[in-house]
């Protein structure tokens, strides 16, 4: 089909005697919506922690849009246009949601102390972008009339959605979002996956982990299942469900 | 060879004194993530009470054994009074505070103790009462003095016991379980208020015994010796790994050893440039070097960063 | 209505000015005491602006930021005295001063940076007694420092004929040395203010904040946490390094019980207890705590003569109790500090439980 856009190559990742990840290897393709499910424990936060730099892997690596990813960099991963967002929401609780998201203008701008101290004509001109950039976004993921607003003062939907605003604001080729749904109601769900949708059909690859089975099959393209740390099955989400290992995976679990 | 042995002995005793020090640093620091500045000062009154208690004592004439019993006693029950009235007065109310609130208020009971003492004692040096007779040993060539045994040997008695009661009683569970998660620890019944006064008294006995020991060794006293022993002491407990009791028993231990070595080598090791009088820079230096390549100290857990 | 809002800021910065500007003349009149301690408080107010770009921006908590300022104070005393028979001028050293502090800023940060906060409190402390011992101890084999003597004699700051020290008259008006000091110390301390306001509102000030905040949420926007924290420390060391030059220069004497430990604690709680992170309070922490204690060592003791007769505490004694205690009260009554940001006045509120 399509360009590989991310290739992960047989990661491997223990803690102590615990084998958190055996050689996982997978590829997500550019402009698909990739979904990342398992049973709890089966290592999906422990990948998605390599992949961003915030642990190293033990063995293999990953490689981005055809060149290795530097492990132990999570700032360089961002550089390179991979944002993510967390499971438990870790947002800058004391800042504004729009300041929030100026923050993850950082890696796309560069003014620097000398800019900040002179005020140059080009430090005022990208302050001014950053703002209207963040405004946008926050637009684009609707709470802009919370701008204001201090982070950890937005209700939880709110909160996951600026998360997922400020990893936009990155820039990224990828986008990974690690259970967005989680504590969600039907209805928020139904929002975060035309979000979701939205950001795809934008240009932005999705790799989504995510507990509720209902939300991958419905919004993947292609889906795949990590159980004790092994992959399972990678595949279109019609093969996925039906397999067997699936299924005992989750109903053994 | 004698030097190194003689060295050896000085430094197995000086570590022993920070060990205990370093002990009441890192219990404080592992159940409430706070640097007890004002520990130093404790050890200093406890110091200073043994000398009024003691000294006041022999001039009425008691047995040396029986003034040198009491006044440790003294020191041991003023110093755990402190403790506790230094935790329920100063630190408590700021349990919630902001990061830095606490540390400058013990940064201020630190300054406060210390100008405390210098009215009640004055600010000169005090003589320490010799409490314990002189004798000394000679093993190869190294000098050694009974009452430098009975510092090493009280100390790693005490440890052994403070290991005990933190591994082999409720108390030491609900302290371990307080260090681990202060709010699991809660709602799992463990009065959270009664486990960190208990790491205050403790520590503060610990202090106390310290301060006696400080004393009797070095026959002098003063009402700033606290500081500069707390800040080695601290460091000690850094270098162990914080919150770790072994960790900060052996680097108390390691960084006495490191002192006194470092003080008897500089000379040869740097051609005469740099003399004994650098001691005080060693514990820095070897911190600096250690926390560069273990960031959580030589025995301490790799903590990653807590969400 | 927008005549108003012209008209309050021009009139309350002209009041400032006036005030600023008439404060050594007023201060004169109690004596040249008291000018020099007015010259200090801005001195500090400069020393704990640069260390709030550290711990108020950044949220690096430097127990040792003295030893900037003690690099910065022999830079000048050692380039501009007897002592080497070398008298440099003010604009070779004190940018000298500042790059020597910026490296030595750099020298610790580079391998300590990544600790955890109360770590690198600690790390820095260690560091700040290194360079005190040092400088307590080069005078031997060869004479560097001067140990613990210090060095005497250190030219003041002048530019070309103008002299900083002794009495100038300008414009009919008699200026002594500590009112001449005292503007240059103002227009430094505009400077450091303009810093860190600029640096606040800034990508790189956001930077900071979001460290603060969460690490490894900034982290994952890209940002390169270790270079940032680097940067903070290095500015906060030049700033000391520049505080250190113009101390140096206006005692014309340095020995190394300048820059003990207690000084940096002193800076640490003038930041902290006049509210971390907010331009005015670290001002108003860095004057009270300079004014204070003076008002106390001149006040306690006549005051104990005239109620007892005679003196029953050591004034000095009692200036550093009083020093601790209110340490310890305001952080009790006040944690955020005496003059908080309103942001930071809202945090804590919010977080209340």
């Amino acid at each position: 089909m399509s360009e590989v856009l991310l290739e992960a190559k047989a990661v491997a990742k223990h803690f102590g005697g615990v084998k958190a990840l055996r050689d996982v290897s997978l590829s997500i393709r550019r402009g698909e919506i990739y979904g990342l499910i398992g049973p709890n424990g089966a290592g999906k936060t422990t990948f998605f922690n390599c992949m961003t730099g915030l642990y190293v892997p033990d063995g293999g690596g990953f490689s981005f849009s055809g060149t290795p990813l530097v492990a132990d960099a999570p700032h360089q991963a961002a550089e390179r246009g991979i944002a993510r967002t967390f499971q438990n929401i870790r947002l800058f609780g004391n800042m504004t949601a729009l300041e929030n998201v100026m923050v993850g203008r950082h890696v796309r701008t560069k003014a620097g102390v000398l800019g900040a101290m002179f005020q140059n004509a080009a430090t005022r001109a990208e302050e001014a972008a950053i703002r209207q950039r963040a405004i946008d976004l926050l637009h684009y993921v609707r709470i802009e009339d919370r701008a204001d607003d201090l982070a950890k003062n937005l209700s939880y939907g709110d909160q996951r959605r600026l998360e997922i605003a400020r990893a936009l604001a990155t820039e990224p080729q990828l986008l990974c979002l690690d259970e967005p749904a989680a504590g969600m109601n039907a209805t928020e769900t139904a929002e975060l996956r035309e979000l979701i949708d939205g950001i795809r059909r934008d240009g932005t690859t999705v790799l989504l982990i995510e507990h509720d089975v209902k939300l991958v099959m419905g919004l993947c393209d292609r889906v795949a299942v990590l159980d004790y740390g092994a992959l399972v099955i990678e595949d279109v989400p019609a093969v996925v469900q039906k397999d067997q290992r699936v299924i005992e995976a989750y109903l053994g679990a | 060879m004698d030097i190194f042995l003689q060295q050896i002995i000085n430094g197995l005793v000086q570590g022993s004194i920070y060990a205990l020090v370093a002990l009441g640093y890192t219990m404080v620091y592992g159940i409430m993530g706070l640097i007890n500045f004002a520990h130093g000062e404790v050890v200093m009154i406890g110091t200073l009470v043994t000398i009024t208690v003691a000294g006041t004592l022999l001039k009425a004439g008691m047995p040396v054994a029986l003034a040198g019993m009491a006044g440790l006693m003294a020191a041991v029950l003023v110093c755990m009074a402190l403790g506790w009235a230094l935790e329920r007065v100063a630190y408590r109310p700021l349990r919630h505070a902001p990061r830095l609130t606490p540390l400058i208020t013990a940064i201020g009971m630190s300054i406060v103790l210390q100008n405390l003492a210098m009215m009640l004692w004055g600010r000169n040096y005090m003589t320490f009462p010799s409490l314990l007779p002189k004798v000394d040993f000679e093993l190869a060539g190294a000098n050694f003095t009974a009452i430098q045994i009975i510092i090493v040997l009280v100390s790693a008695a005490t440890m052994g016991g403070l290991l005990l009661l933190v591994y082999r009683t409720k108390l030491g569970m609900a302290m371990r379980a307080t260090a681990q998660n202060p709010a699991v620890a809660s709602l799992m019944g463990v009065n959270i208020n009664r486990v960190i006064a208990a790491a205050f008294v403790i520590g503060s006995a610990l202090g106390a015994l310290a301060g006696v020991m400080v004393g009797t060794y070095y026959e002098i006293a003063h009402y700033q010796m606290g500081f500069m022993l707390g800040l080695k002491a601290f460091t000690a407990a850094v270098l162990g790994g914080i919150g770790n009791l072994a960790g900060a028993m052996l680097g108390g231990v390691l960084l006495g050893l490191i002192e006194a070595l470092g003080a008897g080598y500089i000379g040869d090791l740097t051609g005469g440039f740099l003399g004994s009088h650098y001691q005080d820079i060693f514990a820095f230096v070897v911190l600096i070097v250690v926390l560069m390549f273990k960031p959580s100290g030589l025995f301490g857990e790799k903590t990653g960063d807590r969400a | 209505m927008k005549n108003g809002q012209f008209f309050r800021p021009t009139v309350s910065i002209g009041l400032l000015a006036t005030v600023l500007v008439a404060l050594p003349f007023v201060a004169a009149l109690g004596g040249q005491a008291w000018v020099r301690i007015l010259d200090f408080a801005i001195l500090y107010a400069f020393l704990a602006l640069g260390l709030n770009i550290v711990v108020g921006l950044a949220g690096l908590l430097d127990l040792g930021y003295i030893a900037f300022y003690a690099v910065g104070a022999y830079t000048w005393a050692l380039l501009a005295s007897p002592h080497f028979g070398l008298h440099w001028p003010i604009w070779a050293i004190l940018p000298l001063g500042a790059g020597l502090a910026c490296f030595a800023g750099v020298l610790l940060g580079s391998p300590t940076l990544k600790l955890r906060g109360d770590y690198l409190a600690i790390v820095t402390l260690g560091f700040g007694e290194i360079v005190r011992i040092f400088m307590n101890n080069l005078n031997a084999p060869i004479n560097i420092t001067n140990g613990p003597q210090g060095i005497t004699l250190i030219d003041p700051v002048s530019f070309g004929a103008f002299k900083f020290s002794g009495t100038t008259q300008i414009f009919g008006l008699s200026l002594s040395g500590p009112q001449k000091y005292y503007f240059l110390l103002v227009a430094l301390a505009i400077l450091v203010i303009i810093v860190n306001l600029r640096l606040q509102n800034s990508r790189i000030g956001r930077a900071w904040q979001a460290i603060r905040e969460d690490e490894i949420a900034a982290k994952a926007v890209g940002i390169n946490t270790r270079n940032l924290k680097l940067l903070a420390f290095a500015m906060g060391a030049s700033f000391g390094g520049i505080a250190g030059g113009i101390f140096s220069a206006m005692q014309g004497f340095v020995s190394p019980e300048s820059f003990s430990l207690i000084e940096s604690i002193m800076i640490l709680a003038m930041v902290v207890l006049g509210g971390m992170g907010h331009i005015p309070g670290v001002i108003l922490g860095a004057v009270l705590l300079t004014v204070l204690p003076e008002v106390l060592r001149y006040g306690v003791g006549p005051l104990q003569m005239a109620l007892f007769g005679k003196m029953l505490v050591d004034p000095e004694s009692l200036r550093m109790l009083v020093f601790g205690l209110a340490l310890v009260l305001v952080m009790r009554f006040k944690p955020a500090g005496l003059w908080p940001s309103p942001e930071r006045k809202r945090e804590l509120q919010e977080a209340a439980p």
